[in-house]
């Protein structure tokens, strides 16, 4: 356990030193967000109906600009190999990287998102759920990046090719955030069976896409 | 305490890299493996440390510990040293020593005569500078097999010699080496590991 806090902690404050990847991840956000309304013209109603879906998509854009660092930085200077020879098994590695990744990457944008809300006229009873359906399907985010990062770990256009492996996979989380949103905004349906899927999902992610990620870790240090 | 390694044979990408090596090495023993480039030593140490499988053959660390895997009592210094650019030395090192379990960070800045450089940046280091912060984790958490895959890369002639003391301690105090080096450490190990004469390409 301690070896899992002192790797999580040592991520954060590379991710702090380093700086990048939040400013670019936030500046990314912003600008899809702002721009969709100079596309789709100023009529507020249509934008309040499909904010929920567009702060979802371009949350899980913003979130996979940064996805393929997870463990790139590792492997080139050579930490991921002892960090591997280290006495926490792989999996954790995978999972304390993951959740070093949510708390810089999918935190702040999933606090930005109410701020960005505003551009697209959400309906204020919403704003909380944004906030809550975000905060729990964000992790589910980082981990299932993790196992898009180990696959594409050295191959030099590996970003590309890990949007195309892992977009697919965050569809669910998708179609789950946006259905507790627009159950409260639109109803009938309701909020909670929306929102406890997008929890299982974020749980079953917790548990599964470590052992893959570490497994696909194992091939990539051959 | 001894490591035992029977028959070991190494197929990467379809090649076979090496195949019968056979090494047997007693506490405070060290052995040199030599050879031509591209006879396997790398992967040899490689196969020891537990990233790629053998294709046949066995390893066992006699005396060690059998619960946790052997990569996870050896030191494998690679071609890479570990070393985050954004962290100044102490704080690389404070990592390592707190994730492998580790003790004295001033001490190994000291034993590789870093000790005046603790507060800046990694990034800043020359390349053997950055070689010895790679190599001042064996200093840091003790572990009985040492792995040294080319040590000496980028190393002047005073490192070297701390690198062969450091080195001389650790087989003093019981533990094992094996060193793929060309250049003369400095240092006798009891037994050469002569790589290449066995290889065949199907």
């Amino acid at each position: 356990m301690k070896e899992f806090i002192s790797l999580v902690r040592r991520d954060l404050r590379l991710a702090r030193r380093e700086g990048g990847a939040i400013t670019t991840a936030l500046g990314f956000y912003l600008i899809v967000v702002a721009i969709l309304p100079l596309g789709l013209g100023p009529d507020l109603n249509l934008l309040s109906r499909i904010a929920p879906g567009v702060l979802w998509v371009a949350l899980l854009l913003a979130a996979l600009l940064s996805a393929d660092r997870i463990f790139h930085n590792d492997l080139e200077d050579g930490s991921l190999e002892v960090i591997a020879l280290g006495p926490l098994p792989l999996e954790l590695v995978v999972a304390a990287k993951s959740l070093a990744h949510w708390i810089s990457i999918g935190i702040p944008l999933a606090i930005a998102a109410p701020v960005l809300a505003l551009l697209l006229n959400l309906p204020g009873d919403a704003f909380w759920v944004l906030f809550l359906t975000m905060m729990t399907g964000t992790p589910a985010l980082s981990f299932l990046g993790a196992i898009g990062a180990a696959l594409t770990l050295g191959l030099r256009r590996g970003g590309q090719l890990l949007s195309l492996l892992i977009l697919p996979l965050y569809v669910p989380v998708l179609i789950f955030g946006v259905a507790a949103m627009n159950a409260v905004i639109t109803g009938p349906a309701p909020f909670l069976s929306s929102y406890l899927i997008l929890l299982a999902l974020t749980l079953a992610t917790l548990v599964l896409a470590p052992i893959a990620a570490a497994a696909a870790l194992r091939l990539n240090l051959q | 305490m001894q490591l035992n390694v029977q028959d070991l044979a190494c197929v990467r990408g379809g090649r076979r890299v090496f195949e019968g090596v056979s090494i047997r090495v007693k506490a405070r023993g060290g052995v040199a493996l030599t050879g031509p480039n591209g006879s396997g030593k790398s992967s040899l140490l490689r196969v020891l440390a537990g990233f790629i499988a053998p294709a046949a053959g066995t390893l066992h660390l006699e005396g060690g510990d059998d619960e946790t895997p052997l990569g996870a009592q050896c030191h494998y210094v690679g071609h890479l040293n570990g070393v985050k650019n954004a962290f100044t030395l102490a704080e690389n090192l404070a990592f390592w020593a707190e994730f492998l379990g580790g003790g004295d960070v001033a001490h190994a800045l000291r034993v590789f005569g870093l000790e005046a450089l603790g507060d800046i940046p990694a990034g800043l280091l020359s390349a053997g500078q950055a070689r010895r912060l790679g190599l001042a984790r064996l200093a840091l958490a003790p572990r009985p097999l040492w792995l040294l895959d080319e040590p000496t890369v980028s190393l002047d002639a005073g490192s070297r010699k701390i690198l062969a003391k450091v080195i001389r301690e650790h087989m003093k105090g019981g533990g094992i080496v094996i060193v793929a080096t060309h250049m003369p450490l400095g240092l006798r190990l009891d037994q050469e590991l002569k790589l290449g004469a066995s290889v065949r390409t199907p």
